[in-house]
């Protein structure tokens, strides 16, 4: 059983096919790339599959349940965790903050024990603190726990973002574009990150431009193309696919 | 000051502004200030007018100015007055600091006359209101216009279970409080799907509905004669009579509140309420459910109003639909909005102030709206972040802050 699957899922925007009958498969322990140049759909597959949106057609299946009407919240809480393309954080909370709202499906406290704070209450804070500052080591942000999340630098908000992600103990990782924006250096930083993150177990479905971190660390890619998927396969059978070629750098580079 | 306004249109040079915009205000205040058998025909009242908006407009052309010409100055001046606080108290055990406060709220009114000790208590109402519309506000970031709607519900509890029912205050304290919360889910529902203008108008038009609901429904209300004869608290055989009795009670309301507030702002439910209000489909993604957070918000919030309605309706034990009007709800937000959102101790001086300014200046009683109306004005542009801002506002709002580098440029509003 694959851990996430998704079978003929179609995405219409008003009269813009965004997604074509996508069927698209993550085993368990695997780095899967999703690959396609710019509207290709990417992200709406994100979008769809973490219950952003509701498929216009279409199956998403996690470990074999259905997704149909979950709600976004309900998706985290089932274990996949996703980063944004433009970075979300939460700017007016320091880091180890931002880190510990990702952990908030896996705390129980309600109310009442907000109120009352019971011996139970004060312990799941600080294993949550201190999970989240655990994290934040892994991802080499530690030192800048205590800071604004927007004062931090671009390639760090990027690391918190993942950071933030892991903190609800996801077993399937939704990564958007974790290296845009990256200088050669944070770009092999952060592909040993992600080898990192797949050696503690979770399964890491990857949106890249990157080619270099995309063939780098992937098992296997996905390529779309205005919304429809064109090729599947090992990185290096893509890398030389003609029509992955050709959505890339236009039609007439086929010929040539 | 440089005078480039050659230089620019007619229309946006801000002398002329200032002289055409209080010409304008003059000329529109003559019907309501204007008196023919007044020496020189009552124009001294419209001239007033005239006058002090021009002031406003000079003074606001000046600190624009000022601003510009030394770019950090003018927020270092007005972040000195929060952060020189919290500069001041930083060596201090905080826990000194409250003692000293808690020791001040408890022994000045046994000096005070009736009068000051009425005000006093009319501020801790409007605290516990405050506080309450804080955590709605503040916190999660929802507009309500309609808060006003929650006390009226805690205070028309109370005085319809008083005179019909006989419960006592201490019965209908939590009964009140717990049908405020309801109402607040019965708000929350509806808008759950709604943000900024359209969250505010609904909320508006709830709080309107209550008050023409209790103004109208003269079988079970008595509309607008209201309800007298509500029963005064007692303990232990003793009946709350005296004004410091109140101020007492209305203490310990506040305290409560407080605590209450603080403890919720530092737990899970306060992260997710900080979150939501930051980034919404963020914080969904990342486990929060919105609509049970909203709900919190709505109902915790309402919960202090519903205490503040109940103990209003004892100490005045007659309450009418008048006291309820959008306009409260409208002060409410001032104080929140005024004294720093998510603040506590902003919250408190916001609505201290709010309640004492407008006692000391009723001998211009006439002029009380104008100059508060101003005043919000000068606040907002100068210091949005409010009196004693919250450290996470401040920092996102205009703030230099010696010990952390501000990454936000002072002309930056998020």
């Amino acid at each position: 059983m694959a851990l996430l699957e998704t079978r003929k899922l179609s995405m219409d925007f008003g009269g813009l096919r965004a997604l074509d009958m996508i069927d698209l498969t993550v085993e368990v322990d695997e780095i899967v790339g999703l690959i396609g140049p710019n509207g290709a759909g990417k992200t709406t597959v994100f979008n769809c599959v973490t219950g952003i949106f509701a498929p216009t057609s279409g199956e998403i299946l996690y470990r074999g349940e259905s997704l149909a009407d979950v709600r976004p919240d309900q998706v985290t809480a089932k274990g996949m965790s996703r980063t944004f393309q433009n970075i979300r954080l939460f700017r007016e909370m320091t880091v180890l903050e931002n880190v510990m709202v990702g952990g908030h499906c896996r705390m129980h406290a309600g109310v009442v024990g907000a109120i009352f704070r019971p011996e139970a209450v004060v312990k799941e804070e600080e294993e949550l603190a201190a999970k989240a500052l655990d994290l934040l080591r892994f991802v080499g942000l530690e030192d800048k726990a205590n800071l604004w999340a927007r004062q931090l630098p671009y390639g760090d908000q990027r690391r918190l973002e993942i950071a933030r992600a892991m903190a609800s103990d996801p077993t399937l990782l939704l990564l958007d574009e974790p290296a845009a924006g990256m200088n050669p250096q944070e770009t092999n930083t952060l592909m040993e990150l992600i080898r990192l993150i797949h050696d503690r177990g979770i399964t890491v479905l990857l949106i890249e431009h990157h080619m270099k971190v995309v063939m780098g660390i992937s098992d296997r890619l996905v390529v779309l193309d205005h919304g429809v998927k064109i090729a599947e396969g090992k990185p290096e059978v893509i890398r030389a696919d003609p029509r992955v070629i050709g959505a890339y750098l236009g039609k007439e580079s086929i010929g040539a | 000051m440089k005078c480039p306004s050659r230089s620019m249109p007619l229309h946006q040079r801000p002398l002329l502004r200032i002289v055409l915009a209080s010409v304008w205000f003059g000329l529109l205040s003559l019907p309501l200030m204007m008196e023919l058998q007044a020496p020189y025909f009552g124009l001294g009242r419209p001239l007033m007018v005239s006058a002090v908006v021009a002031l406003i407009g000079l003074l606001r052309v000046l600190a624009l100015q000022w601003r510009e010409a030394s770019t950090g100055r003018l927020e270092r001046l007005l972040g000195a007055s929060g952060s020189a606080a919290r500069h001041l108290t930083e060596g201090i055990d905080q826990r000194l600091l409250y003692a000293l406060a808690l020791a001040c709220a408890i022994m000045i009114p046994l000096g005070l006359n009736r009068y000051h000790i009425d005000v006093l208590t009319q501020v801790g109402i409007y605290v516990t209101l405050a506080l309450g519309l804080n955590i709605v506000v503040g916190l999660a970031g929802l507009l309500d216009l309609g808060y006003i709607a929650f006390y009226a519900v805690g205070a028309y509890t109370y005085g319809l279970l008083s005179t019909r029912v006989g419960l006592s205050f201490w019965e209908v304290l939590p009964l009140g409080a717990l049908l405020a919360a309801i109402f607040g889910i019965l708000l929350g529902i509806p808008v759950l799907r709604l943000r900024g203008d359209y969250l505010a108008i609904v909320t508006l038009g709830f709080g309107e509905m209550i008050r023409i609901t209790l103004n109208n429904w003269d079988s079970f209300t008595r509309g607008p004669n209201g309800i007298i004869g509500i029963g005064r608290p007692k303990i232990l055989g003793f009946t709350f009579s005296d004004p410091i009795h109140y101020y007492y009670l209305i203490l310990a309301i506040v305290l409560l509140t407080i605590f209450v507030v603080d403890r919720l702002n530092r737990s899970r439910i306060g992260r997710a309420w900080t979150a939501m209000r930051d980034d919404e489909v963020a914080a969904e993604a990342m486990g929060i459910d919105l609509m049970k957070t909203k709900l919190l918000a709505f109902s915790l919030g309402a919960t202090w109003a519903g205490f503040a309605g109940v103990f209003f309706a004892s100490k005045m034990t007659f309450i009418s639909p008048e006291s309820f009007t959008f306009f409260e709800s409208v002060i409410i937000l001032c104080m929140v909005v005024l004294g720093g959102m998510g603040s506590v101790p902003g919250v408190i001086l916001g609505a201290a102030m709010l309640v004492i300014l407008p006692e000391m200046m009723r001998q211009f009683a006439l002029y009380r709206m104008l100059i508060f109306g101003g005043a919000m004005v000068v606040m907002m542009v100068l210091r949005p972040q409010g009196l004693i801002a919250s450290p996470r506002r401040a920092i996102a709002l205009r703030h230099t802050d010696s010990r952390r580098p501000s990454v936000v440029s002072p002309l930056h509003t998020p």
